[in-house]
């Protein structure tokens, strides 16, 4: 099957390279059916590709060791839901998975397009075309998922323990969906400056929709990481700056801006070098992205080893990049805008802040995340920044853009008048300050940034709610509903704008639980023996007892866990009890390992004891000291050696249960220290209660109003009227 | 104010803003940033200053403190190593012979880490080849 999945790839390469120039050529010549040709060819690498990605899941899920990511990313003990996933927990699997995404959402924007943008079309598939043919060739010639061990093992080497969280699983397809997904206007923008179509507004809305679940899958799969970080790693935090975690942020930033920026281009004709120039960015920022965790050319923890991809990509980004620019300047006179701006008070004028306050921060993000290059290059010397440098940049920034975030919904287009401004942000603005009072009265003084971040974010809350109440109140005196059917009438008639609102109150209190987090956590590292005690914050925590247990799974060993249980007090009344472990996975690597010794020297992963609250969330994980217990596992490395070869494997096997059942109860005989770390971290949980009305109001704007399947026939209509003056 | 004037202080004002926004984005890149070396180039550290030190784990080399970690870091393709002694969070997947990177300082022999600057290699990326293909 491997040769099958391999001969797939080529062949979907082949058809990209056919594809290209097809395109190009119906383009040129105006020959509608090459175009079309053109347009087949992605429907033809989804099918291949898909294809070609069921062979290599369907041998995760045999467990057939033959191909070689199968045998160093499963095992037959790994979960079969894990199995699946296992597949895009490698290099070659990873682009594997990218290329799919890529040719199933190109293949959807170029079908709902078919009768569309007749210009525009062919060179965007041409576009998308070209990064089908580079990730096919990257998967043929260079990172096969296909590639055959000499001797087959009987056992994988396993997914790591780590990964083993449902969102660390969907985490990997959302961003790739958010990559693949933000080629998709980078495409037809490039399609548009060359047709010289990129004046006019039709190819962005087109695209709008795919833009926007760019924006949406990229943030979904940064906050899966950041949860998963948070709730699986023994940290305790969610957001660390590391290079691979800024590359995907970058193109979430300025996706960000250009889906604000494209409104004053549909509504006012203004912005568009700003805004064509912001969505190549953004493409090329998806690709720099998909780059960094390849190449290897910055220290971070989550690039892949090894690789060779770093020149194939390297020269990608730098031809995207003298493209970008070469269009926009060969173009420029396409590009100039049909209005100016009226007035510093405007909507506009507020988009275009909010515009220049993302890219600011993508330029922050961008110059801290490469600083160790620009150094090295400028003076001889690698040097890296810190999280502090990005605090101190983007958390200004990220105030204002909360705070445009609350102004830009309600200010009038063109100019806003004094009286409409007063009328639209005097109550949000009283309602902001007082609770900011309140706040400073309760102590939040000390922290000013994380106090003008609350005022903010509650601006926000309070000038959407208004937006909706006003909303609402309209509809009833029209219609004479009641209030909930009004509001639902409301957002469905206009689902753009009302889920627009409501992902900027899901912004809001995402980064107010950001702030208050960061500002106000209390974290503590100590070492405690049963019996002891430690605070942080206004909590107690008590290091009761020592837990262990062996989990097993098939029949065979699955990990062996140390772990506390731990009383949490507030003014000497019990709050919760929480268990963190420290769960200890046999080694696979079996040389130099004693029988005893391998179940200790595996991967250890930390199972976080954590009470989750609106208020607050209590954190701990623990590191137990298991050195009391090596004499012990020496001993029976030793007994186990000595009897190797003279026990049948099902003795030996009873035989090792035992001692490791010994092991585990001498853990708890011994009353063993263990290493702390406990955190009390307030809002936390608003962190991804944002992030889901993020997601909510994000579909409620992506989902299709009731006046699109109108749209639809209107433009086949129109298209067929196009085609017949054509044959006329 | 003539339309034409007033674009013109904008732009003005704005290139303005952005021209003291890069110089202090500079300014504060150098000030802000640690060397980033290797154990081999920690040779002439001085004292105080702050490094990002980038290496492997030595094996035997990890011992518990109390709420920490001692442990020698070595280049990633040598036997050069240094004395690390840290405090803060460790994260799940640190252990003897794994690829860390940690903010280190200068105190007489030995290297103090900065508090929950260890980080270790995203266990999703250990991919290096150990098994012999036959594609």
């Amino acid at each position: 099957m491997a040769t099958v999945g391999r001969a797939l790839l080529i062949l979907a390469l082949a058809v990209a390279l056919y594809g290209i120039a097809a395109s190009i050529y119906g383009a040129v010549r105006g020959r509608d059916e090459w175009v079309a040709s053109g347009r087949r060819s992605i429907y033809a690498i989804a099918a291949l590709v898909t294809g070609s990605f069921a062979i290599l899941e369907v041998a995760f899920l045999r467990s057939d060791f033959q191909f070689a990511t199968v045998a160093s990313h499963s095992s037959t003990t790994t979960p079969t839901f894990y199995k699946a996933a296992a597949a895009w927990s490698s290099q070659e699997g990873s682009l594997l998975l990218w290329l799919w995404l890529l040719s199933l959402w190109a293949s959807l924007v170029l079908f709902a397009t078919r009768r569309q943008l007749r210009r525009v079309a062919p060179y965007a598939t041409a576009v998308l075309l070209g990064f089908a043919a580079f990730f096919a060739a990257l998967l043929v010639f260079l990172e096969t998922p296909f590639a055959l061990l000499a001797a087959v093992p009987a056992e994988g080497a396993g997914l790591n323990p780590l990964l083993r969280h449902p969102s660390m699983m969907i985490h990997p397809p959302m961003l790739y969906s958010g990559y693949t997904l933000f080629t998709i206007p980078f495409a037809f923008a490039v399609g548009a400056l060359i047709a010289r179509q990129v004046g006019a507004a039709d190819w962005i809305r087109a695209t709008r929709r795919f833009a926007l679940g760019a924006w949406l899958f990229l943030g979904i799969g940064i906050l899966l990481g950041a949860r998963w970080s948070y709730a699986e790693l023994g940290w305790g935090g969610y957001w660390a700056w590391d290079p691979v975690e800024n590359a995907s942020l970058l193109p979430w930033l300025t996706g960000t801006a250009f889906i604000h920026s494209i409104m004053i281009q549909e509504k006012r004709g203004m912005l568009k070098i700003w805004n064509v120039s912001l969505v190549l960015a953004t493409g090329t920022l998806a690709i720099l992205g998909t780059f960094l965790v390849r190449s290897g050319i910055l220290d971070s923890i989550h690039a892949f080893g090894a690789s060779t991809l770093g020149v194939p990509f390297v020269i990608l980004i730098a031809v995207l990049i003298a493209a970008s620019i070469g269009l926009v300047v060969w173009r420029r006179a396409e590009l100039r805008s049909e209005n100016r701006l009226d007035s510093l008070l405007s909507r506009e004028a507020i988009f275009l802040l909010n515009n220049l306050v993302l890219v600011a921060m993508a330029f922050v993000v961008f110059w801290g995340t490469f600083w160790p290059l620009i150094a090295e290059a400028l003076t001889g010397t690698r040097r890296a920044l810190g999280p502090p440098w990005f605090d101190t940049y983007t958390v200004p920034l990220a105030i204002v853009l909360v705070l445009l975030s609350g102004v830009g919904p309600v200010i009038a287009w063109r100019k806003a008048t004094v009286s409409n401004a007063r009328r639209n942000f005097m109550l949000p603005v009283l309602a902001a300050l007082a609770l900011g009072a309140v706040l400073a009265a309760f102590g939040a003084a000390s922290r000013p940034l994380a106090l003008a971040m609350f005022v903010c974010g509650a601006f926000v809350v309070a000038s959407v709610g208004q937006e909706f109440w006003r909303g609402v109140g309209v509809r009833r005196a029209m219609t004479g509903e009641k209030p909930l059917r009004a509001l639902r009438s409301l957002v469905a008639r206009n689902r753009r704008r009302y889920g627009g609102y409501l992902v900027h109150v899901g912004m809001a209190l995402l980064f107010v639980g950001v702030a208050a987090s960061t500002a106000f956590n209390d974290a503590r590292d100590v070492r405690l023996a049963p019996g002891q005690s430690v605070r942080a914050g206004d909590y107690e925590f008590t290091y009761e007892r020592a837990t262990s247990r062996i989990s097993t799974r098939d029949g065979g060993l699955q990990k062996i866990s140390f772990g506390a249980v731990v009383d949490v007090r507030r003014d000497g009344r019990h709050v919760t009890t929480l268990r963190p472990e420290r769960g200890y996975y046999p080694s696979r690597d079996l040389s130099g390992l004693g029988p005893v010794g391998r179940f200790f020297e595996g991967e250890a992963t930390s199972e976080v004891g954590l009470k989750a609250g609106l208020r607050r969330d209590i954190w701990t994980a623990m590191t137990p000291d298991i050195r009391r217990l090596l004499p012990t596992i020496e001993e029976g490395d030793r007994v186990f050696s000595a009897a190797a070869g003279k026990l049948s494997p099902q003795l030996e096997g009873q035989a090792l249960g035992v001692a490791l059942d010994g092991i585990v109860k001498k853990y708890l005989a011994d009353r063993p220290e263990a290493t702390f770390r406990v955190i009390t971290s307030p809002l936390v949980t608003w962190i991804w209660i944002g992030a889901i009305v993020v997601f909510l109001g994000g579909l409620i704007a992506l989902w299709p109003g009731p006046d699109a399947a109108r749209r639809r026939v209107a433009a086949r209509y129109a298209a067929r009227v196009a085609e017949d003056l054509g044959r006329a | 104010m003539p339309p034409a004037r007033k674009r013109k202080i904008r732009l003005v004002v704005s290139l303005s803003a952005a021209v003291v926004l890069a110089c202090a984005l500079v300014f504060t890149s150098v000030s802000a940033s640690s060397e980033a070396v290797t154990p081999s180039e920690l040779a002439g550290a001085k004292a105080g200053a702050s490094y990002q030190l980038t290496g492997k784990v030595v094996d035997s080399s990890v011992r518990t403190t109390n709420g920490g970690v001692d442990f020698r870091v070595r280049d990633r393709n040598g036997t050069s190593s240094v004395p690390v002694e840290y405090k803060g969070a460790i994260p799940d997947p640190f252990k003897e012979g794994r690829e860390v990177i940690v903010t280190v300082r200068k105190e007489g022999a030995t290297y103090v880490g900065e508090r929950d600057s260890l980080v270790t290699k995203c266990p999703s990326k250990f991919t290096e080849d150990a098994t012999q293909r036959n594609s």
